[in-house]
């Protein structure tokens, strides 16, 4: 067991180490890398905004169930809505559902070019298949899911101010007042800290899980559920690390 | 010239290779047989660097392709072209795409020329017009076809052909054989192709190993064949008592001519 997990994160690491290796022709690599951030980006906008909308909402109504009777002012709920996706659930959120649409999405691409021979075919080729098929990836990511998770703890606001305004949990001013207190910045460059180590992990983990498939369909389904849940863990991992370093 | 000595590879238990050596020249069809499990595809693989030999050798003319670093690996690989058994098309590219894909990834040429070396790679293999198709689009004879211009748009000095014929009708597969045989003699490359197909060793075999248990059984060319004594090469080649009949009568007919 530990013998296998060596091995694999051994692998892992000489797979990142080819990755960032000199460009064949940097305008390719380029051409990918704005290919993966339309197909990351915009490919994935409607359900993190669905998902960041119902978070809002979801944190606004259960904080006002909670705080019901409580001696805490009820504009709170806004300031309680807007730090916690802000530090937890739009970034975590986000990223545990884009392993799972783009993590599996990747795996199952890199691991159907292995198993009809693509990749073989760059290879001897000369193409550096670990540099053009993942490096692109990796670094769409790294650019693109940041933006989602701003556009996600900025909707789960909205999502938080429409479950509570319209049905009279609070008035406009109070919610307004709630996400106006107490900001602190850092919070927002704790946010991005952890979308940027999260999108690394979610998609160098999915591509590791394509890469290296062996065999027929069942060994390719087992690489898409394999980077959905691995990804997960690992995301959680490094977000209690985060939290445990930076706060 | 490619040249291998002593190429050994096993897995785990099993050893597919027991010391391969042997040459493979260059403006002539040389051809990998043998039965499934023989360790052709293994050899195939060892001598493009898919995979990597226990002990043993392999030259690329005078160099030592198994102690070449990365770089040198992909240097070296450009020279080189396949054709995989399943073509290896990119299916989300169209025809011209694919073929266009190591000049987009390797050259500095202009969108006009690349564009007309790919119409001059389509034109070689009796292409023309498919452009803008997708691999689903064509049959698989036009996919190896494609796959053939695409493995010699970067004019290699090897081509590597994986069961070139495999899944075609006698017909296609006889167009198929003639074309790699072409392109051989014209651009004078070492062609190395990996087949069961009898046709192929009986059309364009100019020299033919035969793989048995993980050793080269039997080495000549198309002419031998026949009245080659060799019992693995016989009994491999004319396997069914139709093919056995028609030996027969072939040698009788070289013996006894008129």
């Amino acid at each position: 067991m530990i013998s296998k997990l060596l091995f694999h994160f051994g692998r892992y690491v000489m797979m990142l180490g080819n990755t960032v290796s000199r460009p064949e022709k940097p305008i390719m690599y380029y051409r990918e890398t704005m290919r993966q951030m339309n197909d990351i980006g915009i490919g994935s906008l409607i359900i993190v905004i669905i998902i960041s909308l119902f978070i809002g909402a979801v944190t606004a109504v259960q904080f006002a169930y909670q705080l019901d009777g409580t001696l805490v002012p009820v504009y709170y709920i806004g300031y309680i809505v807007r730090d916690s996706t802000i530090i937890e659930l739009a970034p975590t959120i986000t990223c545990l559902v884009l392993a799972g649409k783009v993590g599996s999405n990747m795996a199952a691409e890199i691991g159907g070019m292995r198993q009809k021979e693509h990749i073989d075919a760059m290879e001897i080729m000369g193409v550096n298949t670990t540099a053009f098929l993942i490096l692109p990836k990796i670094v769409a990511a790294m650019m693109v899911i940041p933006l989602l998770v701003a556009i996600a703890a900025f909707i789960s606001v909205i999502g938080g101010y429409l479950a509570a305004v319209p049905t009279s949990l609070m008035s406009e001013e109070e919610y307004v007042q709630g996400v106006r207190s107490f900001f602190d910045s850092y919070n927002v460059f704790l946010m991005f800290v952890k979308a940027i180590v999260f999108s690394f992990l979610l998609t160098s983990i999915s591509c590791y899980q394509g890469y290296h498939v062996k065999g027929g369909s069942i060994e390719l389904g087992r690489a898409s559920t394999n980077a959905v849940v691995i990804s997960d863990i690992m995301i959680l991992l490094a977000d209690y690390t985060i939290a445990v370093l930076l706060t | 010239m490619i040249r291998t000595e002593g190429l050994f590879k096993s897995f785990q238990d099993n050893h597919v290779l027991k010391g391969i050596t042997t040459e493979f020249y260059p403006g002539k069809t040389n051809l990998i047989i043998g039965r499934s499990g023989s360790g052709k595809t293994v050899l195939l693989k060892l001598l493009v660097g898919l995979l990597r030999p226990e002990t043993g050798a392999i030259y690329y003319d005078d160099v030592n392709f198994c102690q070449l670093d990365k770089k040198s690996v992909r240097n070296l690989r450009m020279k080189v072209g396949m054709l995989f058994q399943a073509s290896a098309l990119f299916d989300s590219m169209t025809i011209e795409e694919n073929i266009r894909f190591p000049l987009d990834m390797f050259t500095n040429m202009t969108k006009k020329e690349k564009l007309d070396r790919v119409n001059y790679c389509l034109e070689r293999v009796n292409l023309e017009g498919v452009n803008q198709k997708f691999s689903s689009e064509i049959s698989g004879g036009m996919q190896k076809r494609v796959g053939i211009a695409r493995a010699i748009v970067l004019n290699p000095r090897y081509l590597f052909c994986d069961e070139p014929n495999s899944g075609l009708d006698p017909k296609t597969a006889l167009v198929i054989d003639e074309l790699i045989r072409s392109i051989t003699i014209d651009n004078h490359i070492v062609t190395v192709i990996n087949t069961h197909d009898m046709n192929s060793v009986m059309e364009i075999g100019d020299n033919v190993i035969l793989l048995h248990a993980g050793k080269i059984a039997w080495r000549g060319e198309r002419g031998h064949v026949i009245e080659s004594d060799n019992e693995i090469l016989q009994d491999f080649i004319f396997a069914s008592p139709f093919l056995q009949r028609l030996r027969k009568a072939a040698l009788e007919k070289v013996k006894f001519p008129g």
